[in-house]
């Protein structure tokens, strides 16, 4: 990552892209997530300081910005890892074993959900049903959907991580 | 029920090709044919055919959805908005995560259709932001759509534009209810606001809008190629046409089963999913994604349309079905389904929010071996005085599974709780 997430500034190219998507709505408040999308991909999280630069691309109050940055659960306010690694603990992955799948990730990572690894590899979290239920138990891997977990299949889904 | 009425395949007709989400395989399959022959049509006779279609909403409220399109101010000349709801995030569902992946064009298609049946000209999909995948397919389907003149300025030559933008949620489930959904569309955190005026009035932006879920604007190529009455005939008096069943839990084969809506619950579990996996008996089952009320198995002798559960105090709701078998504990799926509302709820109502969160810390400490005897009735009382008295319908989601677990299940609860109390 080399955007600074403490003195943001798009490139040319990512205001241009912030332009169209505001041209898609009526209203260009309406491309507030799309672009806080944007933000995160190029900062990896979003900081008061983004908040605030945000807030001005958009011309309305860093609070208000603040207040739908804190509302979503795919918005991070803090660096995370490499990796995001989300385990549902919803009701048909808790039939299947959710809890120990979680176990195995606490031990194998050393951390809790919330937390990121020592060396800033993964950032492992407990998220709500990811909808995904008939391959419960269910994570996300950043982008990607991984379902019918066991310990072996998680272990060999994080080894292979770059 | 025929046998050929229980095997029609709408939704997953083409769900086994691997080219399934192709312009080139949709349309050889006859996907566009419906598009012509409505944009010929007048506006108030597609609404018609889909009000005849006995057509509801399969989002999870069932609200028959030609006479929500007939809610669209008449003559008025404001900007309209065609909103489809994608996202998806009932706990227990996920039959329009396969459908934006495997169908994306009859998404498209239905969308065309639906906004000139309303008059809009500018449609919005909302996807969940955990969806990368289907929204990385629907995308590149609007793109081909795009390029072969099924999207944009004066389609197919008949002077109707449309366009479709997709917009990409950040992780709420409360944005899966309408008003919700609209005020993250609008750029605000997800706030549900209160009714009325209803989206069809004063909706995105202010303007009127129609919301509608993934299945119910599929549905509308189908009702348009094939006509109401064989879509009305293949459902019941209540509902027409076949839906998706989400199928989780502990049955051989779970996944997403289509039938007809006059399909039972036991039949969706024993012939669709192969029974309960292991040879093991059916405890409780969930039918309409986790607000539903759970049922017993002498229950399951319903048709899944949206009377049957209903008419045992549950809800189809959106058709996700939950399978539990007798080893679970049912004190500890309430625990895990409090968690999730105490979690999701967005704070805006006094009784949601402190309801939410006080039931949670009493059935935690239940599973903790630290219940109280007055726990039980505490949940139930706390739960029904706030249930009807909320902005929007997540609470009262949340009240059928906090009542029904300690209805059906009491003396569950109290073992664990008088256990504790010897401890
Ligand atoms: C808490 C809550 C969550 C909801 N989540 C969804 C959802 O994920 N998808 C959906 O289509 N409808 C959802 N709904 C229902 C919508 O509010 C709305 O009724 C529906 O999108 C209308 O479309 P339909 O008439 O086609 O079903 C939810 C409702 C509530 C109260
Ligand atoms: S009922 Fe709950 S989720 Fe709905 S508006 Fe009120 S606080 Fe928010
Ligand atoms: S409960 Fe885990 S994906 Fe739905």
């Amino acid at each position: 990552m080399t955007a600074d997430a403490r003195r943001p500034q798009f490139t040319p190219e990512q205001l241009a892209e912030v332009r169209r998507l505001q041209g898609l709505y009526p209203d260009k408040q309406g491309a507030l997530l799309p672009v806080l999308h944007l933000a995160q991909e190029a900062y990896g999280y979003v900081s008061l300081e983004v908040e605030e630069y945000v807030a001005g691309l958009f011309e309305m109050s860093p609070a208000h910005v603040h207040e739908v940055v804190t509302f979503y659960t795919l918005f991070f306010q803090k660096p995370k890892g490499r990796h995001v690694v989300s385990v549902c603990h919803n009701l048909s992955c808790h039939l299947m074993n959710a809890k120990g799948i979680i176990g195995h990730l606490e031990e194998r990572l050393g951390v809790s959900p919330g937390e990121t690894t020592p060396d800033g590899r993964i950032t492992f979290l407990t998220v709500e049903c990811l909808c995904a239920c008939e391959q419960a138990p269910m994570m996300q891997v950043d982008d990607r959907y991984e379902g019918n977990l066991t310990p072996e299949k998680v272990d060999r889904i994080l080894d292979g991580l770059p | 029920m025929s046998e050929n009425k229980t095997s029609e395949k709408i939704f997953t007709r083409n769900f086994h090709l691997a080219d399934s989400h192709t312009l080139r395989l949709y349309r050889e399959t006859g996907g566009y044919t419906a598009l012509p022959k409505a944009l010929r049509m007048e506006p108030a006779a597609i609404t018609e055919e889909v009000k005849k279609a006995n057509l509801r909403g399969l989002g999870g409220a069932a609200f028959p959805t030609g006479v929500k399109w007939g809610f669209i101010p008449k003559g008025s000349t404001e900007p309209k908005y065609l909103v489809v709801n994608a996202d998806e995030g009932e706990p227990g569902t996920f039959k329009d995560r396969y459908l934006m992946e495997r169908d994306p064009h009859a998404l498209i298609e239905g969308m065309v259709i639906a906004a000139r049946a309303i008059g809009s000209h500018t449609g919005f999909v909302y996807i969940r932001g955990e969806y990368v995948k289907p929204w990385r397919v629907l995308d590149g389907a609007v793109k081909e759509a795009y390029a072969a003149g099924l999207l944009g300025q004066n389609i197919q030559g008949s002077g109707f534009d449309f366009d479709i933008v997709l917009h990409r949620g950040a992780g709420a489930y409360i944005c899966g209810e309408e008003t919700g959904l609209l005020s993250s569309l609008e750029g605000k955190k997800g706030w549900p606001k209160i009714k009325p005026p209803f989206p069809a009035i004063k909706g995105a932006f202010g303007h009127p809008t129609i919301v509608n879920n993934v299945e119910t604007i599929m549905a509308v190529p189908h009702i348009i190629n094939r006509g109401a009455a064989w879509f009305a005939g293949l459902g019941t008096k209540s509902q027409g046409g076949t839906r998706l069943y989400s199928v989780s839990g502990h049955v051989v084969v779970p996944g997403v089963v289509e039938a007809p809506v006059s399909v039972t619950l036991r039949q969706l579990i024993y012939d669709r999913c192969g029974g309960i996996r292991g040879g093991k008996k059916l405890k409780a089952v969930v039918p309409g994604g986790s607000s539903a009320a759970i049922l017993t198995p002498d229950e399951i002798d319903i048709q899944m349309d949206v009377e049957g559960p209903k008419s045992k105090g549950s809800m189809i709701g959106s058709a996700g079905i939950i399978v539990m078998d007798e080893t679970v504990s049912i004190p500890e799926a309430l625990m895990v389904v409090a968690r999730f509302y105490a979690h999701e709820s967005c704070g805006q109502c006094t009784p949601c929010r402190e309801s939410t969160g006080w039931i949670y810390k009493m059935s935690r400490r239940i599973i903790e071996g630290k219940g109280r005897k007055e726990d039980l009735d505490t949940i139930l009382d706390v739960a029904k005085r706030g249930a009807g008295t909320t902005i929007c319908a997540f609470y009262d989601g949340a009240v059928g599974p906090y009542i029904s677990y300690i209805e059906k299940f009491r003396s569950e609860f109290e073992d664990l709780i008088m256990r504790s109390a010897h401890a």
